[in-house]
């Protein structure tokens, strides 16, 4: 069973809200440099991009699939979908924020940290996510949360991007 | 899908495996372009490079992607290994699969060393990484992920491979993958260097290069092996054969201006390929070599990912005596 617990209503605003602390975290005539997640914070962050090009900031996109980075190749196997990781700017000394689109255990972000860390060494890392879900396994939280939740261990919750308008959806799943 | 144990070759591959490892192969030529060339991925995991035949690039490409994934890679050649004191391939297998190593790359001289050993090695992955004249996988995946940057997809593609057909592994994969993912292979070789009844792989035969090169998408050059041809009837001349059978750049002309042209390695220049040819923009042969890095990373992942379920305390099996026997002739 899924239930929809936040619509384009909701989402649309927190996306809006997000690209504001974004813009007002930026020093003025500094470049942002933005990473997702694929593939959910990648549109995250293609989202984020397209509403921050109203203002006079230059926003510089990148993605990264952190499959080859997660800590679970012994019980679930490689991925069957990865997509390349694609950085095209360097990322030393840079400040760099990180999006994806749900945050929980906090597992891929730690394996996003490495893989970033292997490109360069940044000034700065920011989290930014769309939905906090709670139940975070790691020191790891978000700078920027654009909508909290708390579902429970049994539960997941995606982003569903329907070009109608996207929506968060909550369902059971077996752990 | 189902999941991969061992990589014996492409005749147990299901279109959708050798499709799955050669776009886990896509994805990890990422890694070797950055500047710092490695990722956590094989951490934990050991790999032992068993060659009884000598090989650089498989055996060091081997070993880069799994060193580049955090693996530790441990290489073994026969000329220093207890083989030459008189232990039969068994002995050498079981105590190798007794230091617990997670994957095990095998080349040899005979076909389906791989099979054999890996009916006694419960806990060890095997990677054919060339037997005999049976088969190479990782090579005809490499060849796969440089014609899928190439072309997308091989489908409906024409490949005309020219030269040693009889004693070529890589030609006995891409006969085989031929079939499964839907290209046509055009073979070209004169009657010495061709299979008996080489048909039945449903290939189309050629004796006279020049009227197989009109229609190829790519012309795939083998290496004259000299090593394996046991009488020196197979052609009259390094000379003659270059004439017949070598590709210059006038026989490339009349391929077709987007026809690709590659080569396994080593190349004999002067001998099956012209200097300029070889050197020209048309050829992907260093690519190749670029993506048997990425496709060997790809299947190292592939045999590593899921062991955790399968992994149990290894016990020396009990050899039934048909293995015993096995193992006077494997000597």
């Amino acid at each position: 069973m899924s239930n929809t617990i936040f619509d384009s209503k909701r989402v649309n605003p927190a996306l809006d809200t997000m690209a504001r602390a974004i813009r007002e975290g930026a020093d003025d005539g500094n470049d942002i440099y933005m990473i997702g997640i694929q593939c959910g914070g990648a549109k995250v962050a293609d989202a984020l991009q397209h509403r921050l090009k109203k203002s006079a900031i230059t926003v510089h996109r990148g993605n990264l699939d952190i499959s080859f980075y997660r800590d679970d190749l012994d019980t679930v196997g490689p991925n069957p979908e990865v997509r390349p990781s694609d950085l095209p700017f360097d990322i030393t000394d840079k400040h760099i924020y990180l999006v994806d689109d749900v945050l929980y255990t906090g597992r891929t972000i730690r394996a996003a940290l490495g893989e970033i860390f292997d490109y360069g060494r940044p000034a700065t890392v920011k989290l930014a996510v769309l939905v906090d879900r709670g139940g975070h396994e790691l020191p790891i939280s978000a700078d920027i949360v654009g909508l909290s939740h708390q579902a429970e261990a049994g539960q997941s919750v995606k982003l569903i991007t329907d070009p109608e308008g996207w929506y968060i959806k909550q369902r059971r799943v077996k752990r | 899908m189902k999941s991969l144990k061992h990589l014996f070759g492409i005749a147990d591959l299901e279109r959708e495996q050798i499709e799955y490892l050669v776009n886990l192969g896509d994805s990890f030529i990422d890694i070797n372009r950055r500047p710092l060339k490695k990722a956590p991925t094989l951490r934990g995991k050991t790999v032992i490079n068993l060659f009884f035949e000598n090989s650089t690039r498989t055996r060091t490409s081997f070993e880069i992607a799994g060193k580049r994934l955090s693996a530790d890679v441990i290489n073994i050649s026969a000329s220093t290994s207890a083989t030459k004191k008189g232990e039969s391939l068994l002995d050498t297998g079981q105590t190798l699969a007794a230091m617990q190593p997670h994957v095990l790359v095998i080349r040899h001289s005979l076909a389906g060393t791989c099979e054999f050993l890996a009916q006694y090695l419960d806990n060890t992955a095997i990677v054919n990484a060339g037997d005999g004249a049976h088969e190479h996988p990782t090579q005809i995946l490499t060849d796969l992920l440089t014609l899928k940057q190439a072309w997308g997809s091989p489908e409906g593609k024409v490949i005309t491979m020219v030269g040693d057909i009889a004693h070529s592994r890589v030609a006995r994969s891409h006969l085989l993958a031929a079939k499964k993912l839907g290209y046509t292979m055009r073979i070209v070789a004169p009657r010495t260097l061709l299979p008996a009844e080489v048909e039945r792989y449903g290939c189309e035969v050629y004796h006279d290069f020049d009227e197989a090169l009109p229609g190829s998408d790519a012309v795939y050059m083998l290496r004259v092996q000299t090593e394996r041809l046991t009488d020196s009837c197979a052609f009259p001349s390094i000379r003659e054969y270059h004439e017949a059978y070598g590709l210059n750049s006038k026989r490339l002309q009349a391929a077709g201006d987007d026809c690709l042209v590659l080569h396994p390695g080593p190349m004999n220049r002067g001998v099956e390929i012209a200097t300029d040819v070889a050197d020209s923009v048309r050829s992907h042969i260093l690519a190749q070599v670029e993506h048997g890095v990425a496709i060997r990373m790809a299947v190292l992942t592939a045999l590593c990912g899921g062991q955790a379920k399968e992994r149990k305390t290894g016990s020396r099996k009990k050899l039934p005596d048909e293995a015993m026997r096995a193992q006077g002739t494997l000597l």
